[in-house]
């Protein structure tokens, strides 16, 4: 790169003074080169030229997305409601189980959704998801996508999602408690947990996770729905229950004030708690685990879809994208995004994990979601 | 007009609510109970007592709600009768009006916020930390029943300080003066005079109490870390998550009954005790 270039940890304690507000989203792109960057390659690459205004109330006055946590840059929707005068209702879920449920329910209100890869061929078949014209999507163009985490937006040669972002499924640990021992494996996760961290391991409350790692303990996929396999994953976490310090996907308090000590944990609450907490290490285990994608997807019936596809685009552009990204810390599998991005983030452990390490993750699978055992071995775990 | 037709046109709005919102909702949830679980979620028609069967998988939700509704009643009567006591008897009645409102001021603020705050307040560097300093190392209150416990009578209070603050307040002060009078020390004043006529006050603030903490679900889902598990929890768990509506069912039905018969027998209870009452006062 030029002489632009900020080292990595320049750039991080930019973002980190960013995040906390001391300094101006102008400031902190023209010190880490991000906004020159963004003016240069704005100019060179199609995709990247400002989405045409719309006139306000074109759309409608309000667009109501369904996502999960600290998952967006709130600026990005000012913005957004600043272009096209619709504003942004965003509803914040814990699972795909609870969004499906909702759909499923019927009448949610949602324009746009955020769902897992292993659930959309579910909406699909349910008929609870909108397939998509990209025509209303001019920022969508797939040929800059990583095939891997854009493939699951479709079914059958159509296309009912597009990629948001992906990331992995691992464990955070603060390393301040593990003394000598350097903690690598599912199975130090769960034997820990019953040892010298007793009383200190979070498992989040979601049965595609917390099912899935206990059955790494055993070397088992992480898909599971054999019925023996899944007796050894319950028995194993009814025997570390008394032992947890919590069952809950909103991790980052525990950890944060010491209460809890080790957490499972996705990238970008992992990057998160290590950018303000450096003992804090993110954990792949050896044996493998979840490798995933989000996507934003319509559902049927949709009640502001012009403003639906308006906001899926606006957020599709690369130089919003890349603005989420420095937001949320997980990573985009769209080259015109990454091609905005500092070079230290796109070379972060945490968000892309060593090779040998990526390569043991599995995609989640779609029969985890609808499947009876797991469901019921989750809800069995947590009334235990 | 005549006077029935009238009769029917008043009761109508209370009926229809009552048919609407209570009778038909109940009626699809026990139909669903004796269904089957559709293949994605959901639930499809059947007639199988399967869900019935299955019951026994949720028996520690419903023995923690059957041991902490009980026990977070009585507790909460037991810190909310001297409370309403001496509110009633007690104050001095130019305060009574500013104490009763802080009774109610946290009522101003969702019980959600509240719950958060308790969060932080039981946590590693809440108490425990305070306790610490006092040579009580590596107390854990957070995520535990006893949390829970906390949480559900700091919630609930209230709820069991107003009926009976109504209920001595209205209490007649002469039989107490009589009482004395007769030579009665305060401790036997209090125990066939007050505490008897405050009953109906005890009965529904227990009441009240009781009802809501059989369905609670979000105290323990805050303060109890997903480890301690209410009915109400299992059921949310039933149809937010797993999407097994018909199960989801069979224990909301469960759930209704268990109250049913909890509340019948309350209510002969205190009916009884307010008969023996009757014969004290005389003797």
């Amino acid at each position: 790169m030029t002489k632009d270039h900020i080292s990595k940890q320049k750039f991080l304690e930019e973002l980190r003074r960013y995040k906390r507000g001391s300094i101006t989203r102008r400031h902190f792109l023209n010190v880490t080169g991000l906004g020159a960057a963004t003016a240069v390659m704005g100019a060179a690459l199609p995709g990247l030229r400002p989405t045409p205004a719309f006139a306000a109330g074109d759309i409608g006055d309000r667009v109501i997305l369904a996502t999960w946590p600290n998952y967006h840059d709130p600026a990005n929707f000012e913005a957004f409601t600043e272009a096209t005068g619709a504003h942004v209702q965003m509803n914040v879920f814990g699972s795909n189980e609870e969004m499906l449920a909702k759909l499923q329910a019927g009448a949610t209100g949602w324009d746009v959704y955020v769902p897992t890869n292993y659930t959309i061929t579910t909406y699909v078949s349910e008929d609870l998801i909108e397939p998509l014209d990209t025509s209303r999507l001019p920022n969508y163009d797939p040929s800059a996508y990583d095939p891997r985490f854009a493939e699951a937006g479709s079914v059958d040669g159509k296309l009912y999602a597009v990629p948001k972002d992906w990331g992995t499924t691992g464990f955070v640990v603060n390393t301040k408690h593990t003394g000598e021992t350097k903690v690598n494996s599912w199975k130090q996760f769960f034997d820990m947990t019953r040892d010298s961290f007793s009383g200190r391991t979070m498992v989040h409350d979601y049965q595609l996770t917390t099912i899935g790692n206990a059955l790494k303990y055993f070397g088992y996929s992480f898909n599971s729905v054999d019925e023996a396999e899944l007796a050894d994953a319950e028995k194993l976490l009814i025997d570390c229950k008394p032992h947890l310090f919590a069952i809950s996907s909103d991790y980052q308090p525990a950890l944060r004030n010491g209460d809890a000590w080790m957490s499972m944990a996705w990238t970008g609450d992992g990057k998160q708690l290590n950018t303000d907490m450096p003992e804090m290490e993110y954990v792949l285990g050896v044996e493998g685990g979840e490798l995933w994608s989000d996507y934003y997807a319509i559902p049927k019936g949709a009640p502001h879809m012009d403003a639906a596809y308006a906001l899926i685009n606006f957020m599709l552009d690369p130089k919003v994208n890349a603005k989420e990204v420095l937001a949320h810390g997980y990573p985009s599998a769209d080259a015109h995004t990454n091609a905005l991005l500092p070079a230290e983030l796109l070379n972060d452990p945490i968000l892309y994990p060593a090779q040998e390490l990526l390569s043991a993750l599995e995609f989640g699978a779609a029969v985890t979601l609808t499947d009876p055992n797991r469901a019921e071995l989750m809800a069995r775990f947590k009334s235990a | 007009m005549t006077q029935r037709t009238r009769n029917w046109l008043l009761l109508a709005p209370a009926g229809t609510w009552f048919l609407v919102m209570l009778i038909v909702p109940l009626t699809v949830v026990l139909i669903f109970s004796f269904g089957e679980r559709a293949p994605a979620g959901g639930v499809v028609p059947a007639f199988t007592f399967e869900q019935y069967a299955n019951l026994p998988a949720r028996w520690a939700a419903f023995k923690n709600t059957m041991t902490l509704a009980p026990v977070g009643t009585l507790a909460a009567l037991l810190i909310a009768y001297p409370l309403a006591y001496f509110l009633a008897v007690r104050a001095d009645p130019k305060w009574k009006t500013i104490l009763l409102v802080l009774v109610i001021v946290p009522f101003w603020t969702s019980i959600l916020i509240r719950s958060y705050a308790w969060i932080f307040l039981l946590g590693g560097r809440g108490i425990p930390a305070l306790l610490g300093w006092f040579g009580l190392e590596g107390i854990r209150l957070i995520n535990t029943p006893f949390s829970v416990l906390i949480g559900i009578i700091y919630g609930y209070l209230p709820l069991m300080v107003f009926p009976i603050f109504v209920n001595l307040d209205r209490l007649d002060k002469r039989l107490l003066e009589a009482s004395s009078d007769l030579g009665a020390k305060p401790w036997r004043t209090f125990m066939q005079i007050t505490l008897p006529l405050s009953i109906p006050g005890i009965a529904t603030g227990c009441m009240l109490v009781f009802i809501l903490l059989m369905g609670e679900y979000l105290i323990p889902a805050l303060l109890g870390g997903g480890k301690v598990f209410f009915v109400g929890n299992a059921l949310v768990d039933l149809f937010l998550q797993s999407r097994n509506w018909a199960f989801g069912s069979a224990v909301a039905v469960t759930l209704v009954v268990i109250m049913l018969i909890t509340v019948t027998i309350y209510m002969r209870l205190i009916n009884r005790l307010g008969a023996s009452r009757e014969d004290v006062s005389i003797m």
